[in-house]
């Protein structure tokens, strides 16, 4: 029987900067010297941000921390590439995307230590999404928002592998090529959705060809190549601009625990580890600078002080903050104007803990409100401490 | 001034005035633009506002979760799930999402979304699209939920809910939306959420319903020997407590019906919150007469299923009679 073929798909590869720091000049964006030491500084700084975030979890001044290690070429190279008013909406796993965007880390901090502080939004950054793959419709609705406006604006949404298995992932760029919605779908390929590795994730050859489906534009770049991420990425959001929506690839590499509680050892070789190990974003394209004369000795010491002291900075302030926490306020914002009866459980509340006494019948509570609230301690993280240096090398395995 | 109206044309001018009103309003949904909607509530609305009314693609997730995106970033989305029941594809979305994202912001970003939703039986239609989950709606912290009942509330509720700074759930009860013309005010007209209204005042039992079920109890206490007093709740959450209270304080007692299944249903916690605030008050049990612990019934059985007038009644006389 013969058949006709109605379609037929490529997917594109894009590597500007090899793993031995080797430019390719067709592949490279237009990037002036300070924002090429600018965006090596932002890497750095993440990577060492979230090495301080693991090792406070450690010792019990934080909760549970997903560290991007390893990923911050994809992040640092895709959020330096949107305008500060172009939305980023993420997933759990971007604070290197978030210091590039301005995030100050005490707020990242903020939120492992469990505090909706850390996720109260600081200019164009949607609060991360904690369950998985749930966001990239945001991104689609505020493209769409854009394409109604007729805005030239992009929203870029960043999710990981196992996110392309739901359903909503596969609805938001449907949706978004259907409505001309101005979205990047940002898919940090890390190879890892916790233990499940990529190849189980799905029998598609590349992650890219699911836009396909959605009859959008799906790229992969080499997540690991700080550059050819700018690249992919200034032209995805052009493209999105004018309302034809992308979707990137980039192939990178959780170096890392998926979180802090999390042991990698459990499910994969340190053969694996140790191949990536070699493609490290910012070993590359640290070569790269000092090839080209940017970075020496001095200045790369002088960006390491300079990130050191920033984050003992931070994390003070962190601290401070986290020792404000009122825990009240979880009665605020539930709505714009608080409820009656919502009101009533507040005031309850707060009478229960004010004097520690049960109030009465005849004030007004019901017996449901007697019952609870009793043991709230207001103060969250109650983990015990431990004797683990701060500055204790991270290994980045589980304990 | 008023003009006489269907549920259904309330609605769609209240859609209308709130377009024209507000260039941020976006209505969108699977069929609601050419079409006019599943029971053309949005019907030439596309015509008039061609910037402000759009077909979506058939993806409910999608639909709820663009609404998040839209109305985080100064939009006002007021999405149409076609039934009710398929908001269930994005039940998550309102759950995850929507409903949290001020408290999780602290109050920096909201979603002031209006999710319109046909909902409720007695309409002969297929399985899955009778369902009534409004206490699923109203579990949920920040949401809030709104059934309307007749044609005028319909205009000022959705009004209201649109002009809401959080996602409010509008839950239509298609056995209404060509049920009757009624009065309703033209121009500005707005029915504040999260306030009840006694729409019979009587003195020996108090009788709660919302929605369809509404004009089911109206009916029941028309026939009834008792002079009862009726609650029409309009806003399921946040709910308005005292005027459910100071009705029961005054008859002492207390019927309360929904279409919904029984178990962990609204009158499960209106009965609760009477026995919090109104216990010796009562001179007997609160009733419940609701839909059964059941999956809604294809049609054949409907009839079966909904509370009538004759198991209102029972009701009011069980009240009464203890």
């Amino acid at each position: 029987m013969v058949r006709d073929q109605v379609a037929d798909f490529s997917v594109e590869y894009v590597q500007a900067l090899d793993e031995e720091g080797d430019l390719d000049a067709a592949q490279a964006p237009d990037v002036d010297d300070d924002q090429l030491v600018e965006m090596y500084r932002l890497m750095r700084l993440s990577r060492r941000a979230d090495e301080r975030a693991i090792a406070l979890q450690r010792r019990g001044e934080s909760g549970t921390y997903a560290p991007a290690i390893g990923q911050e070429a994809a992040q640092v190279g895709s959020a330096i590439a949107m305008t500060p008013d172009e939305w980023m909406v993420p997933s759990f796993r971007e604070s290197a995307a978030f210091l590039t965007r301005g995030a100050p880390f005490h707020r990242l901090l903020w939120y492992a230590m469990g505090m909706e502080e850390g996720a109260e939004v600081a200019d164009a950054n949607f609060p991360p999404a904690i369950p998985v793959g749930t966001q990239p419709l945001h991104a689609a609705g505020i493209g769409w928002g854009h394409e109604i406006a007729g805005e030239r604006k992009a929203a870029l949404t960043y999710f990981g592998d196992g996110a392309t298995s739901e359903g909503d992932v596969y609805e938001a760029m449907n949706v978004s090529g259907a409505l001309d919605a101005h979205a990047v779908f940002f898919c940090q390929n890390n190879q890892w959705a916790i233990s499940t590795p990529r190849e189980t994730q799905t029998r598609a050859e590349t992650l890219a060809q699911k836009a396909v489906a959605a009859g959008i534009e799906g790229v992969q770049v080499d997540g690991n190549d700080v550059l050819g991420v700018l690249s992919v990425a200034r032209d995805a959001l052009e493209s999105a601009r004018e309302g034809d929506p992308v979707f990137v690839e980039a192939l990178t590499f959780r170096r890392s625990m998926h979180t802090t509680s999390d042991d990698p050892s459990v499910y994969r070789t340190e053969e694996q580890e140790s191949e990536w190990e070699t493609r490290d974003p910012i070993v590359r394209f640290e070569a790269y600078l000092r090839n080209e004369g940017l970075l020496d000795d001095d200045r790369v010491d002088r960006i390491t002080d300079e990130i050191e002291e920033l984050l003992a900075d931070e994390i003070d302030r962190a601290k401070a903050g986290r020792e404000q926490v009122v825990p009240a306020e979880m009665f605020d914002h539930v709505f714009a104007e608080t409820p009656p009866e919502l009101q009533r459980q507040r005031e309850t509340f707060e009478r229960e803990q004010g004097d520690g006494e049960v109030a009465s019948a005849e004030e007004g509570m019901s017996g449901e409100e007697r019952a609870a609230g009793g043991e709230v301690s207001g103060r969250g993280d109650v983990r015990e401490e431990r004797e683990t240096s701060e500055d204790e090398e991270v290994s980045g395995r589980g304990e | 001034m008023a003009n006489e109206l269907r549920l259904v044309e309330a609605i769609r001018q209240a859609l209308r005035e709130e377009m024209a009103r507000d260039e941020s309003v976006v209505v969108y949904g699977e069929d609601v633009g050419v079409s006019g909607g599943v029971f053309r509530a949005t019907q030439e609305l596309q015509d008039e506002f061609p910037e402000q009314v759009y077909d979506a693609p058939l993806a409910e997730a999608a639909i709820l979760g663009m609404g998040v995106g839209l109305g985080a970033t100064g939009f006002t989305p007021v999405p149409e799930i076609q039934f009710a029941s398929f908001a269930y594809q994005g039940f998550h979305q309102l759950v995850q999402h929507a409903s949290r994202m001020r408290s999780r912001t602290r109050g920096t970003l909201g979603v002031p979304m209006t999710v319109r939703m046909p909902y409720g039986g007695g309409i002969r239609a297929l399985e899955l699209h009778s369902e009534s989950f409004e206490a699923g709606f109203a579990h949920v912290p920040g949401l809030k939920t709104v059934v309307p009942s007749n044609p005028s509330d319909a205009k000022g509720l959705l009004t209201a809910a649109i002009r809401d700074p959080d996602p409010v759930m509008f839950l239509e009860s298609t056995s209404r939306y060509r049920a009757a013309r009624e009065s309703v005010p033209e121009g500005e007209h707005t029915v504040p959420l999260g306030e009840a209204e006694v729409v019979r005042e009587g003195a020996d039992v108090t009788v709660v319903a919302w929605g369809a079920m509404l004009h089911e109890a109206m009916s029941a206490v028309e026939d009834a020997e008792a002079d009862a007093e009726v609650v029409d709740l309009r806003t399921i959450s946040p709910m308005d407590s005292a005027t459910i209270l100071e009705s029961v304080r005054k008859t002492g007692r207390c019927v309360v019906v929904h279409e919904a299944p029984r178990t962990g249903g609204l009158a499960a916690e209106i009965t609760a919150r009477i026995n919090d605030d109104a216990l010796y008050h009562l001179e007997a049990p609160v009733e419940r007469v609701t839909g059964y612990d059941v999956p809604f019934p294809m049609f054949a059985r409907e009839e079966a299923y909904r509370p009538d007038e004759e198991r209102i009644r029972r009701g009011i006389e069980r009240a009464l009679s203890a």
